[in-house]
């Protein structure tokens, strides 16, 4: 099943499935620690922290491209001890274009599962204390379970974005074919190639597809979600 | 013994965030006995759900101590306050709380799994089969009725073998029919509960069904604390001013003949009623209206009224409203609390010491003011 594409047109498409879920791999668990302390936590510096994860929202991506290569380049004050003491290199790999997906789509995650804390009735917490359950306890067993929409929307919302991170991801790691260049790189590379239409509009085609097809997933899995919760 | 003692002042001082609450002082000691139900009964806004939090540790008093058998679960002075999680007082709230996303049965071990192992009560299946929810465990909790949630709250409560059991207003948010499904399986639970119950709420009905001790709170203070018996024959209390105000008789069934009138017996004396208390030997208590009771100097004949009670009249008491008295008689070693106008004391030359006679018509009982006594002690 080829779909009349072309190896490297499925490569950037497989790519991008990868960057996308390794992006929210990484994110997924910060950003719940990050929802739960803007949510609930009362420390100096909160509004702060609010602001610094929505940066990247209104901070255009080019710029954020260019800090993560500041930070994380081979001389970057992170990424020279990665690059030195553990081998690890960011820049112009897949693992790069995922941090760079998942820094940019870090505050939609966040906003996502924070909505879904919200919804969670700090009552029902509070019956779960009485019961004997301490703090991590209740976490699992109540808090989490009830606040799974927010992170099942935060999950699919993060994925999605991620699927088509183009800024942020061909400034930190460049545009390199089956290491970097996710679908809309791909994209990108084909219009700026003479006869590349028709490569471009079949890529457009998957992006739509996928977008559409993620959409549904997560309206199935909420409407499940919802009935598993109780709520009708 | 569960010995409470709080003092709590809600206010913001930012006056951009301010409360219902906001200047609100609750001030309160009191004991409840080590066993039965200890009912926290007054009007709304009286701080009575407030105590209860403050005992569970899910609100944090300025000042107090509370202990249980001994064992201090918070001591402002001495900087001790235990999280709800190691307190141990199972809390039954008002709107049930279930995990919705727990099957009924999981909700059910949810405390039960996180008691510890040395902790005694009752199992599983005693505890399913006393409240009558055998039918519903497969079930979520979105799908039962409010009255059977309750019962399910009821039960997950108990199997957490608490210490002591807290039930804030549990019946309040059922509607009456679904008040006299759940009243009977919290009899029930009372008697089997070896741990004491404080119980919150502002249904008279439900004190007189299963207070054994009633701690009386207004505007976040104590007005009165005792028997619940004993409160509820006090004229000095604003108890007294409500038309239901009356004594509390406990009865035993002596004979329900069916399609008859039933005689329930008391100590000194016995009543016909219509009611349909259950079989003879069932104990239940019976609330006597004050303004239920008529008082004769004579030994009436020719009348309908089929109680006559022979009895002495104690004392004289003014009752609130200018033109009424309330006698309290004695009736062997029972009291009655007659409500009636100055006029007739005027006119029958009433005296204490006097013999006289109290009527009680038989119609006069009806299920509100009756309902399953407590156990006996």
């Amino acid at each position: 099943m080829t779909l009349g594409l072309a190896a490297e047109e499925w490569q950037a498409v497989r790519l991008s499935l990868e960057v996308a879920t390794r992006s929210v791999a990484v994110s997924l668990v910060p950003a719940i620690a990050i929802a739960w302390l803007l949510a609930r936590g009362r420390f100096p510096g909160r509004m702060l922290l609010d602001a610094l994860v929505h940066l990247p929202l209104v901070v255009p991506p080019v710029v954020v491209g260019w800090g993560l290569l500041m930070l994380f380049g081979i001389r970057g004050p992170i990424g020279a001890p990665l690059h030195d003491w553990f081998g690890i290199r960011l820049v112009f790999t897949t693992e790069g274009a995922a941090l760079a997906t998942a820094v940019m789509s870090f505050p939609l995650i966040v906003r996502a599962v924070r909505l879904g804390l919200e919804a969670v009735d700090p009552g029902l917490e509070a019956a779960a204390r009485t019961l004997g359950a301490g703090p991590i306890d209740r976490f699992l067993t109540v808090t989490l379970p009830l606040m799974s929409p927010g992170i099942l929307a935060g999950t699919v919302t993060a994925f999605a974005a991620g699927l088509g991170e183009f800024g942020a991801v061909i400034t930190f790691v460049s545009n390199i074919p089956g290491e970097t260049q996710t679908l809309p790189l791909a994209i990108y590379s084909a219009t700026q190639t003479a006869g590349g239409e028709a490569t471009a509009a079949r890529l457009a085609g998957i992006s739509f597809a996928l977008a559409v097809a993620g959409l549904l997933l997560a309206e199935l899995l909420a409407r499940r979600m919802h009935r598993w919760l109780g709520r009708a | 013994m569960v010995e409470v003692a709080l003092r709590h002042r809600f206010d913001h001082p930012g006056a951009w965030r301010s409360s219902r609450r906001d200047g609100f002082t609750l001030d309160v000691a009191f004991a409840a006995p080590p066993r039965g139900v200890t009912a926290l009964f007054g009007p709304s806004g009286c701080g009575k759900s407030t105590i209860l939090a403050a005992v569970a540790g899910l609100l944090r008093p300025q000042s107090g101590r509370v202990a249980l058998d001994g064992a201090v679960l918070l001591d402002t002075a001495a900087g001790i306050c235990l999280p709800p999680e190691r307190r141990r007082c199972g809390v039954v709230f008002q709107d049930a709380r279930l995990f919705p996303h727990l099957s009924v049965e999981t909700n059910l071990r949810y405390g039960l799994r996180r008691a510890p192992r040395d902790a005694e009560g009752p199992g599983f299946e005693e505890v399913v089969a006393l409240l009558g929810i055998g039918h519903l465990l497969a079930r979520r909790p979105a799908g039962l009725s409010g009255g059977e949630r309750q019962r399910v709250a009821l039960g997950r409560a108990l199997l957490a073998r608490p210490r002591l059991l807290l039930m804030d207003e549990p019946l309040a948010a059922l509607d009456a029919a679904r008040r006299t499904e759940v009243l009977p399986f919290l009899a029930r639970l009372r008697d089997a509960a070896r741990q004491p119950i404080l119980y919150v709420t502002h249904a008279l009905e439900e004190v007189d069904a299963l207070a054994d001790h009633l701690v009386l709170l207004e505007a976040g203070r104590v007005l009165a604390e005792g028997a619940a018996t004993e409160i509820a024959a006090r004229t000095d209390l604003p108890l007294a001013s409500r038309r239901d105000a009356g004594v509390l008789l406990d009865c035993t069934v002596l004979a329900a003949p069916g399609g008859g009138l039933a005689r329930l017996g008391f100590p000194g004396g016995e009543l016909v009623t219509t009611l349909h208390p259950g079989a003879p030997g069932t104990r239940l208590r019976v609330r006597l209206r004050a303004r239920d009771v008529a008082v004769a100097v004579a030994e009436p004949h020719g009348i309908s009224t089929q109680n006559v009670l022979r009895a002495t009249l104690a004392t004289i008491t003014p009752a609130g409203e200018p033109l009424e008295v309330f006698l309290r008689l004695d009736v062997g070693p029972s009291q009655v609390l007659a409500r009636i106008t100055r006029d007739s004391l005027e006119r029958l030359a009433l005296r204490p010491g006097m013999p006289v006679w109290a009527l009680v018509k038989a119609v006069t009982f009806d299920h509100r003011v009756a309902a399953a006594a407590a156990a006996p002690p």
